[in-house]
C-alpha cells in the first residue's frame, strides 16, 4: 500500500473532518491531492501532531478530528499514546502511516522495522480500538468504521517507504495556520 | 507539605479570570494544589501529561480551536519542552501561557533541582521568551493578566516563574 493512495482513497471524507498531519511526505502528498482550509500540516515538532489533535478534539467535541501521523513521529512521543488513551477523545481518529523508516531524512529504518508494533503499543497504552492494516481495502474499511464510531481509534497503516521528490510546497506555514484557525472559528459559528 | 494554598488559589483564580479553560500539567510538589483545583473544577479541562512537551501541542490545538489554555510545569519540564516550543509554538505563532515552578534558586534544599534552576532564565532568554517572576501575592493577578495579554497580542509563548517565596511556606 502506498500512503498517497490511502489518503486519496479517503480524501472525500476528509471534507467533513478536521485534519492534522505531520511534516514531510504526508504533508506534501496530501497537498498534492488537494489542500483544503480544514487541513493543518505540522511541518516540524515531530511527535506533537497527535497532541495537537487531542487539543482540538477536547476543545471541539462537535468536530471529527483526523490525525495523519507516522512511525518516526509516534516513536518520538510514545508517552502521548497514554495521554490519548487516558482522555479518550471520542472524536479522534489517529492514523499512523508506518513505512518503517525516517523517509524524509534519508530512509533510515525505525524500530518498527525490527518488530516494534505501534498498534500493540497503542492498545497497551489503553486505546481500546487499535489495529494494523496492510491493504487499501482494509484501510478503507478501518477508516470508515472509525468515522462511523464514536470512539478514539488508532489505525496503523503499513505503507511502502516511497514519497514525493520534494517536501517544500508553496503553502506558507503561517498562511496554513491562520486559514485553519479561521476555518475552525467559522465552523463553530455555522454549527447548530 | 508547606506548599502555599492561598498563593495557589490566587494563581488559579487569576487563570480563570483571564479565561483559561484548559490546563495541561505534569505534577511536581509546588503544583499540587493548582492541579487539584483544576481537577475539581468542572469548568476546567485538566490534561495530565506523560511529558511536558505534549502540552505544547495540546495548547496549540486548543488555541486554534478557540480555547485558552495554560501549561503547569517544573522548570525541568520546560527544559524538556524546548523543541516543541520552538518548532510548534514559535514557528506557528501560538500563544502559550507557561507557568513554570522555578526550582533550584536560593533556599533550594534538593540537590537535584539546583542545576536546572541555574539555567532556566538563560534558556528563556535564548528563546526570546518574555518572562516575569511571581514571588508575592500582591502582583500575581496583575502579572498573570498582563502575561496573558502579551501572549495573545504577540501570538508567542510567555513564561511566569512561580518562585519559592510565593509557593513555599517554610515551617
Amino acid at each position: 500500500m502506498k500512503r498517497r493512495d490511502a489518503m486519496e482513497l479517503v480524501y472525500a471524507d476528509l471534507g467533513r473532518c478536521v485534519v492534522v498531519t505531520i511534516m514531510g511526505a504526508v504533508a506534501a502528498e496530501l497537498q498534492s491531492i488537494g489542500h483544503r482550509p480544514n487541513f493543518f500540516y505540522l511541518q516540524h515538532a515531530m511527535g506533537l501532531a497527535s497532541s495537537m489533535g487531542l487539543g482540538i478534539a477536547l476543545a471541539r467535541p462537535d468536530l471529527k478530528v483526523v490525525v495523519f501521523d507516522g512511525d518516526g513521529s509516534v516513536l518520538m512521543n510514545l508517552g502521548g499514546l497514554t495521554t490519548l488513551a487516558r482522555y479518550r477523545p471520542r472524536n479522534l481518529v489517529h492514523v499512523v502511516f508506518d513505512n518503517e523508516s525516517l523517509l524524509s531524512v534519508g530512509g533510515f529504518p525505525t524500530a518498527t522495522s525490527t518488530g516494534s508494533d505501534i498498534a500493540a503499543m497503542a492498545a497497551a497504552a489503553g486505546v481500546a480500538r487499535a489495529s494494523t492494516v496492510t491493504t487499501l481495502d482494509d484501510f478503507r474499511a478501518a477508516f470508515d468504521d472509525a468515522l462511523a464510531t464514536d470512539d478514539l481509534t488508532t489505525i496503523v497503516a503499513k505503507v511502502e517507504a516511497v514519497g514525493p521528490s520534494g517536501y517544500v510546497t508553496d503553502l506558507s506555514l503561517l498562511e496554513n495556520r491562520y486559514q485553519f484557525q479561521r476555518y475552525l472559528r467559522e465552523s463553530f459559528r455555522s454549527s447548530p | 507539605m508547606p506548599v502555599s494554598v492561598s498563593s495557589s488559589k490566587l494563581i488559579y483564580q487569576s487563570l480563570k479570570d483571564v479565561g483559561v479553560r484548559l490546563v495541561s500539567a505534569l505534577p511536581e510538589t509546588w503544583l499540587v494544589h493548582l492541579i487539584r483545583f483544576a481537577e475539581d473544577d468542572r469548568e476546567m479541562q485538566l490534561v495530565r501529561l506523560a511529558k511536558e512537551e505534549e502540552g505544547v501541542g495540546i495548547s496549540a490545538g486548543a488555541h486554534l480551536a478557540g480555547v485558552s489554555s495554560a501549561m503547569l510545569m517544573q522548570n525541568h519540564g520546560f527544559l524538556a519542552s524546548v523543541n516543541g516550543i520552538v518548532s510548534c509554538a514559535q514557528l506557528y505563532r501560538i500563544p502559550l501561557l507557561m507557568l513554570i515552578s522555578h526550582r533550584g534558586e536560593f533556599g533550594e534544599r534538593d540537590p537535584w533541582q539546583t542545576e536546572g534552576g541555574g539555567v532556566t532564565i538563560h534558556v528563556l532568554d535564548a528563546l526570546r521568551i518574555p518572562h516575569v517572576r511571581l514571588e508575592s501575592p500582591d502582583h500575581v493577578s496583575q502579572r498573570i493578566q498582563k502575561a496573558h495579554t502579551l501572549a495573545k497580542s504577540a501570538s508567542r509563548p510567555v513564561a511566569l516563574l512561580l518562585c519559592r517565596d510565593l509557593m513555599w511556606e517554610d515551617a
